[in-house]
């Protein structure tokens, strides 16, 4: 063995080789087979495309980094279940590009935060954190009552994760912008379009208090009230969850 | 005229990061971006300046003499960026402990200056001490002089220029939200083209080598550069909106999305902060006490350990969660295995310690080295410890997980970086010594108090808050709120921000030191570079 590694230890060019061979096998062997074998993510019922203003809540919520101190992923442990809810499935993040997991709860899980809270108690404590719960240590968002959301780049927005593999129709892509508007303005009389295009369960009303316009307020608590909601966790069979 | 195909290649890299800057300052679509163009087209100027001038010089230089150039540069650029990544590290533990320092404004809340600490740290103060550092080693250990007459230069800038911007970035919005691969596609292209100007320049300069043997400094050092390489073209697989935006959708998403982001999060660990810090490590402590390491075979079996075992365990940062089981099991075995290679090159830099104990009490630099090795040894037991998943249960989504990173981070690497540096500077600057030994000594002690208080602090406020989490009262239910478990961290987070305020001082009082050395007198005599240390065995 020492005299073959002497001779390795010549030869850049082979070392370079050999480290590359080494080092590949690892994630050969652990990532690509999450992409064949097929109940790595499970097949449920309920999971849809985010609507436009919810992906634009995503967007403001990876741009604003809040996965540096939430997580979006309730383990299979007791406490996890007992405090957040049902475990996180694979399905329910199969179309966050990218993955919002997290690594750290500085503040709590956000995974099934959906439904939890009104909107009204989300945009105070977006706002404020520590005018509604005390002892917070969340930076404070209220910047983002006061910006308008830019629906220029919609269509594009929709169409880069079409290309990843978001199933997107053509229509969803090019009225992404009023379909955005539809779903913040309680008013909007074509309702049943969104219901039509992104099912039942789309929240249709104006998040943040604000009618007049779509803030990025309407967007964020848009997202936060859909998360985990998407799937109906008490219908599922315990033979869907195999994995 | 000196027209020579490195000066053609790095002409046209310098020219598209011109073209994309101009591009990005005329159509870009947000400020962020626009500002983002014209930095690159600032600083690709600068580069096209100095390749016109670099042709201009005809014929390169003579090849008998090291090129040291980078290196001081190199040096300069490492402890400014350590210094701002320190001071956001601290600014940001103080805004936990008292979040009204967020401002509540947009580019200084916690989560858009968190990555700027984390690249500033791990991309400008890491980085630039590898690259400054692998730059000496391999032209002494090959007795060669570092290859290229401008492409060194370019790799230097445009690695610099990534990581601007990418710390500019995150305040202004522009992020992946990935962690530790956050800056957007046009930085990871950047970042691509001069990855693959340091793997050439680095081979050329093994190419070159007079020594028959690829010293093994040098072994990590090229597998931190390739396996890098490999992580980061995968890892950032994205489409962009658009040519002109600073925004793009990662190709994978959820379960397989987050599989390949711990597979490079793990082991920029393994190979950024690992590797290559071992790789100076296996040049600097031998040269600093004067005596060979230790055992050549335990170099062997360490570093082909390290190369094959680290990429398997990127699973364990997803325990419980909705990653298939047979991949969390296997990540768990796979780092508890990887504990040998590990505790291997620990042992073999204690073992070179040993006969020269005397030194750690006299010369700081070495102490340093010293306590990085011990650190080394701990953080890799906590790590392999911490994959347990029984024992993940406790530690994940805690601060015990930011303890164990520091304990890596401030022990491990910034220590064997402070040691090798106050070896180095004297050397590259062809000085007697250091300024102050005894401020060098006073750096020690303040890094060491400042990074045992912040990892003590953080262990316990990890602990407790998992514990609070899971103790139920006798009916079952939660004795305590989320918030009450916040409510408990407050004295650790205070404490936790003393003690990276300590060592924030401590890298001061060493960039100070490492600055009056630099404008101090040169030596009297040139120095005589002896001859590497042959490896054991040869």
């Amino acid at each position: 063995m020492l005299e073959k590694h002497q001779k390795l230890e010549r030869n850049s060019l082979a070392f370079t080789v050999m480290i590359l061979i080494v080092a590949s096998i690892g994630g050969l062997v652990e990532i690509a087979p999450l992409f064949t074998i097929e109940n790595t993510v499970e097949k449920v019922e309920g999971m849809r495309p985010y609507t436009p203003l919810e992906q634009v809540g995503r967007d403001i919520y990876i741009r604003e980094g809040c996965y540096a101190c939430h997580s979006q992923m309730i383990r299979t442990l007791r406490s996890d279940v007992e405090r957040y809810g049902h475990f996180s499935l694979a399905a329910e993040s199969m179309y966050d590009h990218p993955f919002q997991w997290g690594s750290k709860r500085t503040g709590p899980d956000l995974a099934r935060i959906g439904g939890k809270y009104s909107d009204a108690w989300h945009v105070a404590h977006l706002k404020a954190p520590r005018e509604v719960v005390e002892g917070s240590v969340m930076p404070g968002y209220a910047f983002l009552a006061e910006t308008t959301v830019d629906t220029q780049k919609l269509p594009y927005v929709l169409r880069a994760l079409s290309r990843v593999g978001v199933p997107y129709t053509e229509t969803q892509i090019k009225d992404a912008a009023r379909d955005l508007a539809r779903q913040a303005d309680a008013e909007a009389e074509d309702e049943d379009v969104l219901t039509e295009r992104y099912g039942d369960k789309v929240n249709i009303r104006d998040f943040d208090g604000d009618p007049k316009r779509v803030t990025e307020m309407d967007a964020l608590v848009a997202y936060l009230q859909v998360l985990g909601t998407l799937v109906d966790t008490k219908t599922l069979k315990s033979g869907d969850l195999v994995r | 005229m000196n027209l020579s195909l490195e000066n053609i290649v790095g002409f046209f890299g310098t020219l598209l990061v011109a073209f994309a800057g101009v591009v990005f300052v005329t159509s870009g679509d947000s400020n962020g971006i626009v500002t983002h163009g014209w930095m690159m087209l600032l600083v690709a100027g600068f580069g096209v300046k100095f390749l016109l001038e670099s042709i201009q010089d005809g014929e390169p230089e003579a090849v008998l003499e090291y090129d040291d150039r980078i290196v001081r540069l190199g040096i300069l650029f490492c402890f400014a960026w350590g210094i701002v990544g320190f001071f956001v590290g601290d600014w940001l533990a103080w805004q936990l402990a008292y979040p009204a320092l967020n401002g509540d404004m947009p580019w200084t809340n916690f989560g858009r200056l968190r990555p700027v600490h984390t690249t500033a740290v791990i991309f400008g103060f890491g980085g630039n001490a590898l690259i400054a550092t692998s730059f000496y080693v391999v032209q002494r250990t090959c007795r060669a002089r570092l290859v290229g007459h401008t492409l060194p230069w370019l790799v230097f800038g445009g690695y610099n220029l990534f990581v601007l911007l990418a710390a500019t970035g995150y305040p202004l919005g522009i992020t992946q939200s990935r962690e530790y691969a956050e800056p957007e596609w046009y930085a990871d292209l950047l970042l691509t083209l001069v990855w693959v100007g340091y793997f050439v320049t680095f081979m050329r300069t093994l190419a070159r080598r007079a020594e028959p043997h690829i010293y093994v400094a040098n072994w990590y050092y090229l597998s931190f550069i390739v396996v890098i390489a490999m992580l980061h073209i995968v890892n950032n697989l994205a489409i962009p909106l658009s040519w002109s935006g600073d925004k793009s959708y990662a190709l994978f998403a959820g379960v397989q999305d987050a599989m390949t982001q711990w597979w490079y999060g793990h082991n920029a660990v393994g190979f950024f902060l690992t590797t290559g810090f071992l790789g100076m490590l296996y040049y600097f402590l031998p040269k600093a006490i004067n005596r060979p390491i230790y055992s050549y075979r335990m170099s062997i079996v360490s570093f082909w350990g390290i190369t094959f075992l680290y990429l398997w365990a990127g699973s364990h940062h997803l325990h419980y969660t909705a990653l298939p089981d047979w991949v969390q099991m296997l990540g768990m075995t796979m780092s508890i295995i990887l504990l040998v290679p590990s505790w291997a090159s620990v042992f073999n830099g204690i073992l070179t310690l040993n006969g020269a104990w005397d030194k750690v009490r006299t010369d700081p630099a070495v102490r340093f080295m010293m306590v990085a090795i011990l650190f080394y040894g701990l953080s890799t037991f906590e790590g392999s410890f911490m994959a347990i998943r029984p024992v993940n249960a406790l530690s994940h989504y805690t601060d015990w997980t930011v303890g164990h990173v520091h304990a890596g981070a401030l022990g491990w690497i910034a220590f064997i970086t402070f040691g090798a540096m106050y070896k180095l500077v004297p050397w590259v600057w062809n000085r007697e010594g250091i300024y102050s030994l005894r401020l060098e000594a006073w750096h020690f002690w303040l890094a060491l108090s400042g990074a045992l208080i912040y990892v003590g602090a953080m262990w316990n406020s990890g602990i407790t808050q998992s514990l609070m989490w899971q103790t139920y009262d006798g009916d079952g239910n939660f004795l305590y709120s989320f918030m009450d478990t916040v409510d408990a961290m407050h004295g650790y987070y205070v404490a936790r921000a003393i003690g990276g305020l300590l060592y924030f001082i401590g890298a001061c009082i060493g960039a100070y030191n490492i600055y009056m050395t630099v404008s101090g007198p040169a030596m009297q005599t040139a120095s005589v570079d002896p001859a590497p240390l042959a490896v054991p065995g040869e």
